[in-house]
């Protein structure tokens, strides 16, 4: 009952506090009436007894200020007024208040960005149902299970899998819905995909087991949501319609759900056609067992207790089977199966962004480092008005309770704006595509998770470091402060936040070291030879399996095309590479190759694994590869001529000692037929930029055509022509040739893209993180000098009127300052050149040991302190004596 | 010596329910009639009286409403609840056995005499 009625009087004086407080004043004003009218009656005047009732009454604030705690509405009203009072105090210093939330903001946005990527490929599974138990073939290994023979027999074999299905990519597909040809990207599906997926349609129905008659007997398609949505602009009616695929009619069956997009995390396809079609989609082989590129992966969900141990053992078991039955085709590698969704990028993708996640974590501690120099260097700058509080009858208590809330406000408005900016700049990169062209996007998201890591981090932090100046307060003396002024003594100690300060600059010094090493890096990797001379070089992508041709009219259609080429100005050289290039996409496709002698022709045995490239002649002069000795391939080595090879000098020392050796020997392939080597080229890059140096051979695309090929057009770069010009020239002459083939030209500078962008994405990374690192020791270092040249200032002042040169009153300010940021950034450098060891892994080339990059890094962090120290330095100089001293 | 004594810590909510189980009095009357009732001998600041009167609403102990003085002004009455006039007996009774118990420690002892 009691406990009621508080309830309810706690709860009206809350709702009532307006009224409360006109109430107080009215019955305090009655006390004094009453009051007054007593003394009146003693006689004294009106006047003079109502003053004289006001005295005895005492101080009416402060009773008030009671009267509302004692009624028990205080805490909510004083946490407002807190609220309010930090706000007001905040905003009267808007220097400091920029800096704090500003650095923390950078700071959680970082944090928050990182974590939203983390979340998007790491954290977050594959969006369908029972991701947990679906396990892959990793590929990337080279274990061999990437044949339709292989899947399938391992499909039939293996016992731990409920059931395998497998996809791949059908990229650059011609999709014609009735007037334009379109490239557009797809997988190529086994028939039960959805069906192990678990996943059901948006409308229609998707592709099933029962479709699969034998090659190219399900021309069925299910499109992507997206794709529908982007192309046939959610047309329900699109179902049951045929579309043409690379010119050959398929029907569309079904859409697929809005939230599925295959099974790579980082590739959104737009639509999907079943594998048994293969031939059609990407004109490649079902059955030739060692053709390595029908299968990107083979998946499937776990059975119920087998534990994945057990399935890997299982599936090295069906492996040695299959090495036993197909020796010649198939060689037993100890295979890794991972989750489905990133495949044998998890690995990288998981490293990058931890690596990342520390960095970053690395800067919010910077902040925080700067954080709590900047409270302390506040708190100091307040200790008057503390102690004055303090002496005007403030507890402590409310004194520490108003600097938390002073954090709270901060942290809060940090933690929003760095999540704001995270969130903009996650929604951005959900929509980037990376590489033009390519279906590549990341999947992220923002959603809860992310604001509650960010503001969770925000309050945190921002708690932790806004604490700092407790201390402080609690020992501050009113009566020795109000007496002494703010004035310390110059100490010669090291404080706390002399170390927050050297850490911090340590911590920003390590990041601005990263980024130029890798930035210095990526330079490097872009002017380093890579075999072939990428400007002034345009590739063109034709795929004839679009425009419907097979067989020997393949080779003779190339052999126009790049006749046709020869003949526009400007154009030097042409030559023509089947599948891929060097260093496009990551391709490339290693063989087994063997000495003459050897007669053990199973993969497991071979000499050395070269790449493999399938050239036309003057393939080389096209791509600017010199030859070092021997010939160029020639049109006579065709289909009926014998078979001959140009290797690179690796190739060439490794299986014959020296590259004037090679010429005229001979070595065997798979197959075991006899290659002899015609001529021997330079050693270039094939695959990555960061391998080591590999073997390559190239041979006649005539002796082993392929419809997917790129022509390398090399433009002479004093003919004065642009490639733009020389790109429509060639648009308009193989429209001429074929007009409803799709073709793709571009730069061989823009190809490289792919295999740049993983250094690229690092020194993006790094730089970011280096400039924040970089902003970071700017504002320390500037609050730091501010606040020493502030405090100094009467002594400086009066150093001046004794005389003292310029030099000396800036030694006296600025020196402190510039010695923790010499510290911090030596301690910063030999860290950072520690770490950039890790940075080799992804960046090309990134070496510390880089005269040029210590430089830059002293460079840069004595500009960071120039530039830091340049306000509070003009402040020192501008000090006029007489007017401080008046002042004080 | 001051012939006013300082108020024990504790004591005013017990004054101010006694001066109110009286019958209802507007502040400033609570203050003369614990003048009144204590002889004037107890000083009370008169400020200080009211977060005193606010603490004892809030715990239900006393009930306010506006109304008319003898003075013709407009005043805030208090007067007690039943909880408050219990709490009253209460305290009286636990003060009557400290004091009596504190009077006795002190008083002088047959063998001091």
């Amino acid at each position: 009952m009691r406990f009621l009625d508080s309830l309810r009087f706690r709860i009206a004086a809350l709702f009532q506090r307006e009224q409360m407080r006109a109430e107080m004043e009215e019955e305090l004003r009655s006390h004094i009436q009453h009051r007054a009218d007593d003394l009146e009656r003693s006689g004294m005047e009106r006047a003079e007894a109502e003053r004289r009732a006001r005295i005895d009454l005492g101080g009416k604030e402060k009773y008030k200020e009671e009267c509302h705690e004692a009624a028990g509405s205080r805490f909510v009203h004083s946490v407002l007024a807190d609220v309010r009072f930090a706000v007001r105090v905040l905003a009267k210093s808007p220097g400091f208040t920029v800096a704090a939330v500003l650095t923390l903001a950078l700071a959680i946005g970082a944090n928050a960005v990182v974590f939203g990527l983390m979340d998007g490929l790491i954290l977050r599974p594959l969006n369908v149902p029972q991701p947990e138990n679906l396990y892959g073939t990793n590929y990337g290994d080279n274990s061999g299970w990437q044949s339709y023979p292989n899947y399938k027999d391992l499909r039939d074999r293996n016992r731990s899998f409920e059931d395998l299905a497998a996809f791949d990519f059908a990229l650059g597909v011609g999709m014609d819905t009735g007037n334009d040809p379109q490239a557009t990207n797809g997988f190529a599906v086994s028939g039960n995909y959805f069906d192990v997926l678990r996943v059901k349609p948006y409308l229609g129905r998707l592709i099933h087991a029962s479709d699969e008659r034998g090659p190219n007997s399900a021309p069925y398609v299910v499109l992507t949501y997206a794709f529908w949505h982007s192309r046939f602009q959610d047309d329900r009616g699109v179902v049951g319609r045929t579309i043409l695929l690379n010119q050959h009619p398929y029907t569309i069956v079904g859409v697929a759900p809005p939230r599925f997009q295959g099974t790579l995390l980082f590739v959104s396809p737009d639509f999907f056609a079943p594998m048994v079609n293969e031939e059609q989609l990407n004109g490649g082989s079902l059955t030739d067992r060692s053709n390595q590129g029908s299968v990107f992966e083979s998946f499937g969900h776990l059975k119920p207790g087998v534990t994945l141990a057990q399935a890997v053992a299982d599936v090295n078991a069906v492996g040695g089977y299959l090495e036993k039955t197909y020796p010649k085709d198939f060689a037993q590698k100890n295979t890794v199966l991972s989750r489905l969704g990133l495949t044998s990028f998890r690995a990288r993708a998981s490293a990058f962004l931890a690596a990342l996640m520390a960095l970053a974590g690395l800067i919010l501690l910077a902040a925080c480092a700067n954080l709590g120099s900047l409270f302390a260097a506040r708190a100091a700058d307040r200790s008057r008005e503390v102690a004055l509080r303090l002496a005007l009858g403030s507890s402590r208590k409310r004194i520490l309770r108003q600097l938390l809330t002073e954090a709270v406000l901060i942290s809060l408005a940090g933690g929003v704006a760095g999540v704001l900016g995270s969130v903009a700049l996650l929604r951005k990169l959900n929509t980037w595509q990376p590489i033009a062209g390519a279906p590549i996007h990341l999947p992220v998201t923002p959603d809860a998770k992310l604001f509650v890591f960010a503001l969770i981090l925000a309050l945190v932090s921002g708690l932790l470091f806004g604490m700092v100046p407790v201390r402080q307060v609690l020992r501050a003396n009113p009566y020795e402060i109000v007496k002494a002024g703010a004035s310390a003594r110059a100490g010669r100690r090291v404080t706390a936040s002399d170390v927050l300060l050297v850490v911090q600059i340590a911590i920003c010094a390590v990041l601005v070291t990263s980024s130029l090493v890798a930035v210095r890096g990526l330079m490097r990797s872009l002017d380093s030879n890579f075999g072939f001379e990428p400007r002034n070089a345009l590739m063109a992508g034709v795929n004839l399996a679009m425009g419907g041709y097979s067989g020997d009219r393949v080779p003779a259609m190339q052999r126009r095309m790049i006749d046709a080429m020869k003949t526009i100005p400007g154009v030097e050289a042409v030559g023509q590479v089947n599948g891929y290039p060097p260093l496009a996409y990551t391709a490339g496709t290693k063989v087994s190759v063997f000495k003459k002698e050897n007669s053990d022709l199973r993969s497991a045995n071979a000499d050395i694994m070269p790449f493999r490239y399938e050239v036309s002649p003057d393939y080389f002069e096209a791509a600017g590869t010199t030859l070092l000795a021997g010939r160029d391939l020639s049109w006579q080595d065709s289909k009926n001529a014998p078979a001959v090879a140009v290797v690179n000098r690796n190739f060439a020392v490794k299986m014959f000692g020296s590259v004037t050796g090679a010429l005229g020997r001979e070595y065997k392939l798979l197959e075991g037929t006899k290659v002899q080597v015609v001529g021997v080229v330079e050693d270039g890059k094939y695959q990555v930029l960061t391998e080591s140096q590999q073997s390559a051979m190239f041979l006649p695309f005539l002796q082993s055509p392929a419809s997917s090929a790129y022509m390398v057009v090399r433009i002479n770069s004093k003919a004065g022509r642009d490639t733009e010009q020389v790109a429509a020239a060639m648009r308009s002459k193989l429209r001429d040739l074929d007009r409803g083939l799709p073709v793709d030209i571009e730069t061989w500078t823009t190809l490289l893209q792919t295999v740049l962008f993983p250094a690229q994405m690092a020194t993006m990374a790094l730089g970011v993180m280096g400039t924040l690192g970089a902003m970071l020791a700017i504002t320390g270092i500037f609050g730091m000098a501010a606040y020493s040249v502030s405090r100094r200032l009467r002594e400086l002042g009066i150093r001046l009127a004794l005389g003292a040169q310029r030099r000396e009153v800036l030694r006296a300010a600025l020196g402190r300052p510039l010695k923790l940021l010499a510290a911090g950034s030596t301690a910063g450098l030999m860290l950072g050149l520690l770490a950039t060891r890790v940075l080799a892994f992804i960046v090309y080339q990134a070496t510390p040991r880089d005269p040029l990059v210590l430089t830059g890094v002293v460079v840069a962090m004595g500009l960071l302190g120039l530039v830091a120290t340049l306000i509070p330095a003009q402040r020192a100089l501008s000090i006029d004596p007489m007017v401080l001293l008046r002042e004080e | 010596m001051n012939d006013q004594a300082q108020l024990l810590p504790g004591t005013l909510d017990l004054l101010i329910l006694r001066a109110v189980s009286l019958g209802p009095l507007h502040g400033y009357g609570v203050l003369l009639r614990i003048e009144q009732i204590s002889g004037k001998a107890l000083l009370v600041e008169q400020g200080a009286l009211y977060p005193g009167l606010f603490r004892l609403l809030r715990q239900g102990l006393l009930k306010a409403s506006w109304g008319t003085s003898e003075n013709n002004r407009r005043a805030k009455f208090y007067e007690l609840t039943a909880t408050g006039r219990r709490r009253l007996k209460e305290e009286t009774d636990s003060w009557n056995r400290l004091a009596t118990a504190i009077a006795s420690a002190l008083s002088p002892q047959p063998e001091e005499a």
